[in-house]
């Protein structure tokens, strides 16, 4: 099952849809791993007659289903970094009447928002759908540092080390959940990590 | 005291631009510095003809920047209420009026890559204060105006002057149309559309540029829209505990302020909502003429917007 209910939570906190199908002149979607399931349900000829996937896959097997779509173009990366080039380049050459569809996880749905947002179409037009790992891109507000598929509270922050405290609080500039440090006033003392939502 | 903060000023010039439309200068009386504003602004201009008062908003015109004076140009309506006849017939150079501080209801959005700008006859207005704020950044924008004649295109030499490559115009009389779908079509990625026109118009824009896909928030419309006169009413206010007479020829938001009773407004054009007003009790059918409320509120019959919208009935109580 890819599909997972948020608990509710602060207002920073992002929320996701459900993907629909909207009129526009061309269809562009970025999905990583089982956001391949959101597309797959929303997909019509008439939508995919004019659109665009760019997947990353992340270890699974939906590409052959997804190529099946008959989409005008497909690509297939190995990570959200290595697609950034294209994802830039297609929002820079794409004119208005576009539309956006960003499914999967956390991170890749931030990212992918942050740089549609950046070529100039508004966050609230942006369609977003979650699937698969309920794992958070963190940035640590002591160091800066980006770690992605975070999985456990508390965590280590992959650049500086300290034990960062997973907090709700979202930017969406940077795309990423506030980690702050858990055991500043008394270091060493931390709490054995669990998951986020248990 | 309701609405914007007020401005005493001078009238220290006036140009007649054509047969409909004449351009007004006004400038501080105690010779201080106007407040800057941003393109797309209105001020709301108080006339006092004998008893009547009227306070009717026009688009500021001049360079947000410039802080020595305002202008507004006001096209005459002689099927109006008479506030766009008062300012062509009853005002003068050198008259002492009262304006308000700058209301923006028609910004621009900064975030866009570009601005594309659709005016038709008087809806001019907001865009020339617009594409003066534009061009101080080196803005990226396109203006594509609708006007009735060449006798009637105001500002059309001075925009084809100034700004020849993205000016386009189109007149009426020589069957000259906007291509809408085609201008629409091939637009950059974050292009904004701005409309300020008649109805016909603004509607016209937002149901085909959502029809190709273009979000809402990148679709911005300003309507000039004027209280109509229509039948005399009678309307109990609760809170201040009296019962007033709508006449034909003003609005119920003025026959509350000549009352004395202090409403709440900011635009007087029915789209800020500021004047929301709670409906207590009514017999009798609303006009509504307002953007602000939605459908459903219309259909209720719990609210009205005192600045356009009118009432026909036997009772009808307000909460004010």
């Amino acid at each position: 099952m890819s599909q997972f209910t948020f608990p509710p939570s602060i207002r920073s906190r992002p929320v996701y849809g459900t993907l629909t199908p909207r009129a526009g002149s061309a269809h562009l979607f970025i999905a990583d791993a089982e956001g391949a399931e959101a597309i797959i349900a929303m997909a019509t000829p008439e939508i995919m007659a004019k659109g665009h996937i760019i997947y990353i896959a992340k270890g699974t097997d939906y590409e052959v289903q997804l190529r099946a779509l008959n989409p005008a173009s497909f690509y297939a990366g190995p990570s959200y970094g290595a697609a950034e080039q294209r994802i830039h380049k297609t929002l820079a050459d794409a004119k208005m009447g576009l539309q956006v569809y960003l499914t999967g996880t956390e991170g890749l749905i931030g990212q992918a928002q942050n740089a549609a947002m950046q070529a100039g179409v508004p966050h609230t037009a942006i369609q977003t759908e979650h699937r698969g790992s309920t794992a958070r891109r963190m940035q640590c507000v002591h160091c800066k540092g980006i770690t992605e598929d975070v999985e456990t509270d508390p965590f280590v922050c992959s650049h500086c080390g300290l034990n960062l405290f997973v907090r709700d609080h979202y930017s969406r500039r940077l795309a990423a959940y506030q980690g702050v440090c858990i055991d500043a006033e008394d270091p060493g003392t931390v709490p054995a990590p669990k998951g986020i939502y248990e | 005291m309701s609405g914007a903060e007020k401005i005493a000023v001078i009238v220290t010039d006036i140009v007649p631009l054509n047969d409909l439309v004449t351009r007004f200068e006004f400038k501080p009386t105690d010779g201080s510095l106007l407040p800057t504003f941003s393109g797309g602004a209105h001020t709301v201009v108080e006339m006092h003809a004998g008893d009547i008062t009227r306070l009717n908003p026009y688009s500021l015109m001049s360079d947000p920047m410039d802080q020595t004076a305002y202008t507004i140009s006001v096209r005459r309506d002689d099927e109006g209420r008479g506030g766009s006849l008062f300012m062509h017939r009853n005002v003068k150079v050198g008259d002492k009026m009262t304006i308000s501080y700058p209301v923006n209801l028609f910004s621009l959005d900064l975030r866009a890559k570009k601005h594309l700008f659709l005016a038709g006859g008087i809806g001019i207005t907001p865009f020339l204060a617009q594409i003066k704020q534009l061009e101080r950044f080196n803005g990226n924008w396109e203006l594509h105006y609708a006007c009735r004649s060449e006798s009637l295109g105001s500002y059309v030499d001075e925009l084809r002057d100034h700004h020849p490559n993205e000016t386009h115009i189109y007149y009426d009389d020589q069957e000259q149309r906007i291509d809408l779908v085609n201008l629409l079509d091939g637009q950059p990625l974050g292009t904004h559309v701005y409309v300020c026109g008649p109805k016909g118009m603004i509607d016209w824009v937002r149901q085909t540029a959502e029809a190709e896909g273009w979000p809402r928030e990148a679709i911005h419309y300003e309507e000039f829209l004027a209280p109509q006169p229509g039948k005399p009413f009678e309307v109990k206010l609760a809170i201040s505990n009296k019962v007033i007479a709508v006449g034909e020829n003003e609005s119920l938001l003025e026959a509350m302020e000549r009352e004395g009773v202090d409403a709440p407004y900011l635009c007087r054009g029915g789209a800020c909502g500021q004047c929301e007003t709670r409906v207590i009790d009514y017999t009798g059918n609303f006009i509504h003429r307002d953007h602000w409320l939605e459908d459903d509120e219309h259909a209720s019959g719990e609210k009205i917007m005192p600045c356009v919208s009118r009432f026909e009935g036997k009772t009808l109580v307000l909460d004010r």
